[in-house]
């Protein structure tokens, strides 16, 4: 776990987003966007991607410089008109699904959204026999 | 000499537990009553040694004996008396003792109290707890020993983790360490029961005080640890779906289950294998937990000392205690006799509902939490399971939950009629239908889950009132009144949820000193930022003036700390409580035009959320009471409520 911790840290090192935090504060790092509408889809975003340097911290919550960094970047984009959506994807892109706590609906996930429901239907099936049973007792 | 008496100590206990089972194993098949007697004063004695054993830890973090490894660790001399206290449980191994000493307290607790149970089931029950005992006795002994010296002792401690010295260690830990592990003797009820073939209503009732005790102590260490990390991490957040936290809700999730399915069985003598099997799956759920926060192999949130290598050792004891226990159940569930029947719409019809969907709730957590793990194990993946799965996964069965919770005790037993029924819950109904109206009027584009949520909440707050219509007040069960309280909990606890994520009013900014900002209905001046120095700590403390429209103005002092050892800083936010919600503000650091970085959060009604935790573990208090009264009075009880 900490070895992908530190990786994930080098990989943001390399990428062009850190060199800005030894730069002057980044835009909206710690400041909301001036539109309410903006900064709600913002936030409701950074709620949902995780500080990749923390201990389980999503992006919204964290001190980490690096959470800061990437708030900067889902605001700025979201203030360009970009979709929280396609921001998501491109995080996933670079940084693979441990950045985003909604886990997708692919391949490997399925059983994530099937077990649920599958609990369920076997609860109910249980039981509904049992209920049966006794009726015709 | 402390330090070696300690370990002498765990030894004896060890030792003892050994005995107990074999004396227990000997004891049942030969059914000799020398060996039966011989059982119980063997449990206590133990629990006392383990008890030493933890006090003189204790007695070696408040000495800050730095020849002792541990201590050397996580003590300093300069830390707050409270926090050398404490820091005995903030570590691995400390931890693990308290874990240890609770089990073997309880089993001694269970050796002295319990007279009503048949004699063979209950040294079979104390038979399971040492084999239980035995286990973790090993694994402190031999791979977390709290009590290894250091030679030469270092001049001083490294410290405790600065985000752990807070009141809440002295209270948190040890609370969610009763209820979890308290939860170990109605595993070991349910294995007793099941080697003496004797599940029915009399170890119900027997095992139900303990469930109760363990609940009510697990809801209030989440509720606490919850409050705790709402005001120690600085951003705001009371549950974030963390690992550490699923691994206590579980327990609480498995304890709900069993407590109403004990019910049914001691007053109904229904549900039998499976009122067995939840109490094999709630302490499960503990050392599931306890596997999943001591190993280290989830990153998490509230993570602090720990060691992977230990993670497969805890494997190892939890296949084979659980694995034993379903391998008995399988065994034995063809001897348990069906229970009494009951109709589909009756009041044990509702708590299969209940025990159905707080399952179904169980294993989205378990999955959601366990899945990351697998994944990565089975193809090296990484992926991560946060909020958005939990809350559209479990939200709508959690809601779907209450609300046969607002049915289900006001229905008969054995058998009901569908038409009374909804004309007993009519009232709540409509006070839920307006409820819809006004939140929709009044907060449109408000979320889906929190709108139910607030719909919710109204409706099933009166209907948690309606067992008391009719009824004479002063003439009630203690019982009754504990569970209209425990649910009219979950109601306000709800309504805390919902207004918290619908209305939260958030301002970040970055601020001059003399500046003026708005959150919510307030209005925050940053009006002065000082250096202060604290007992092991330096700061900067913040004042910040808040004002409601021309009302008086409101003095906060937020800090940001910077501890030496080890080196961390942390945020301490202030916070005013007013009737309707809670002002949080957080100072940050300051930029290089020296402005200093502000965040202030508007909560509603937020303090709704811990205020039902109390309310809900305060009701399980009442109905505990109520049962161990009505236990003594009636000697055999009735069989009717």
């Amino acid at each position: 776990m900490r070895k992908a911790a530190l990786a994930a840290l080098l990989l943001a090192t390399a990428s062009p987003l850190l060199a800005d935090s030894l730069m002057p504060a980044a835009p909206y790092t710690n400041e909301q966007l001036p539109d309410p509408k903006q900064e709600a889809a913002a936030k409701h975003l950074m709620e949902s991607l995780r500080c990749l340097v923390c201990q389980g911290q999503s992006i919204a919550d964290s001190d980490a410089e690096m959470a800061g960094d990437m708030r900067s970047l889902v605001r700025t984009r979201i203030q360009k008109g970009e979709k929280p959506e396609d921001i998501r994807k491109w995080l996933i892109e670079r940084y693979g699904d441990w950045v985003s706590y909604n886990p997708p609906l692919d391949a490997l996930t399925w059983p994530l959204w099937v077990m649920p429901i599958l609990f369920l239907g076997i609860g109910v099936w249980i039981v509904s026999g049992r209920l049966k049973r006794r009726n015709r007792k | 000499m402390i330090a070696e008496g300690g370990l002498a100590a765990l030894w004896l206990a060890a030792a003892l537990a050994a005995l107990q089972l074999v004396l227990g194993i000997m004891g049942v098949r030969s059914g000799r009553t020398d060996l039966l007697a011989a059982v119980r004063p063997v449990a206590v004695v133990q629990g006392v040694l383990t008890l030493i054993a933890f006090v003189a830890l204790i007695w070696l973090f408040v000495t800050v004996d730095l020849s002792v490894a541990l201590v050397a660790a996580n003590d300093a001399s300069t830390k707050p008396l409270l926090y050398k206290f404490a820091g005995t449980w903030g570590n691995h191994e400390g931890s693990m003792l308290m874990w240890v000493t609770i089990l073997g307290v309880a089993g001694g607790a269970v050796a002295i109290l319990e007279r009503r149970l048949n004699e063979r089931t209950l040294i079979a029950t104390l038979a399971a707890q040492a084999a239980i005992g035995l286990g973790f006795y090993a694994f402190l002994l031999f791979a977390s020993n709290p009590f290894a010296r250091l030679n030469p002792a270092p001049v001083e401690g490294q410290g405790l983790n600065p985000l752990l010295q807070d009141p809440g260690l002295a209270f948190h830990p040890p609370t969610l360490y009763l209820g979890y592990v308290g939860l170990s003797v109605a595993f070991s009820f349910a294995v007793g029961a099941l080697v003496t073939r004797d599940v029915g209503a009399a170890f119900a009732r027997a095992m139900r005080p303990w469930v109760l005790g363990a609940w009510i102590l697990l809801t209030l260490g989440i509720t606490a640890g919850s409050y705790w990390a709402y005001y120690e991490l600085g951003w705001g957040g009371w549950w974030f779906w963390d690992p550490v936290e699923n691994a206590s809700l579980m327990p609480w999730l498995a304890a709900t289950a069993l407590l109403h399915s004990v019910t049914v069985l001691a007053t109904r003598e229904g549900l039998r294998a499976w009122t067995v099997m939840l109490a094999v799956v709630a302490f499960s759920m503990s050392m599931v937990g306890t596997f999943l926060v001591r190993s280290g192999i989830l990153t998490s949130v509230h993570a602090f000392a720990v060691d992977p290598k230990r993670g497969t050792f805890i494997l190892a004891l939890l296949a084979i205690y659980i694995g034993g226990a379903l391998a008995l159940f399988a065994l034995r569930v063809g001897t348990v006799r069906e229970g009494s029947r009951f109709d589909a719409v009756s009041r044990e019809g509702a708590l299969v509902i209940n025990n159905l969907l707080l399952s179904a709730i169980l294993g989205v957590v378990l999955v959601g939490t366990l899945y990351p793990l697998i994944a990565e194990s089975l193809t090296g993946e990484k992926l991560s399971v946060g909020p958005p799965y939990f809350n559209s996964a479990a939200g709508p069965l959690a809601l779907i939950l209450v609300a046969v919770m607002a049915a289900g005790p006001v229905m008969r037993w054995r058998r009901d009629d569908l038409k009374a029924v909804a004309k007993r819950i009519a009232l709540p109904v409509l006070v839920a239908a307006i409820a819809f109206l006004a939140v929709i009027l009044l907060a449109p584009g408000i979320r889906i889950l929190p709108l139910l949520g607030l719909v919710a909440a109204a409706g099933v707050g009166l209907a948690s009132l309606a067992p008391l219509w009719k009824r004479n007040l002063r003439r009630t069960p203690l019982f009754i009144w504990g569970m209209v309280i425990s649910h009219l909990g979950i109601a306000v606890s709800m309504a805390g949820m919902a207004a918290e994520s619908a209305f939260t009013r958030e301002t970040l900014v970055a601020t001059q000193v003399g500046a003026t900002h708005k959150v919510g209905p307030y209005t925050v001046r940053l009006d002065d930022v000082q250096p202060i120095a604290g007992p092991n700590y330096t700061a900067i403390e913040a004042t910040v003036t808040a004002r409601r429209g021309a009302g008086a103005p409101i003095l906060l002092k937020p800090e940001t700390r910077t501890f030496p050892s080890p080196q961390t800083e942390t945020n301490e936010a202030a916070i005013k409580t007013v009737l309707d919600g809670q002002l949080y503000i957080v100072v940050g650091k300051p930029d290089d035009q020296g402005r200093w970085q502000l965040r202030a959060w508007w909560k509603p009604f937020v303090t709704f959320i811990w205020l039902g935790g109390a309310l809900i573990a305060f009701g399980g208090f009442l109905a505990m009471i109520g049962r161990i009264r009505r236990e003594i009075r009636h000697a055999p009880p009735p069989e009717f409520v």
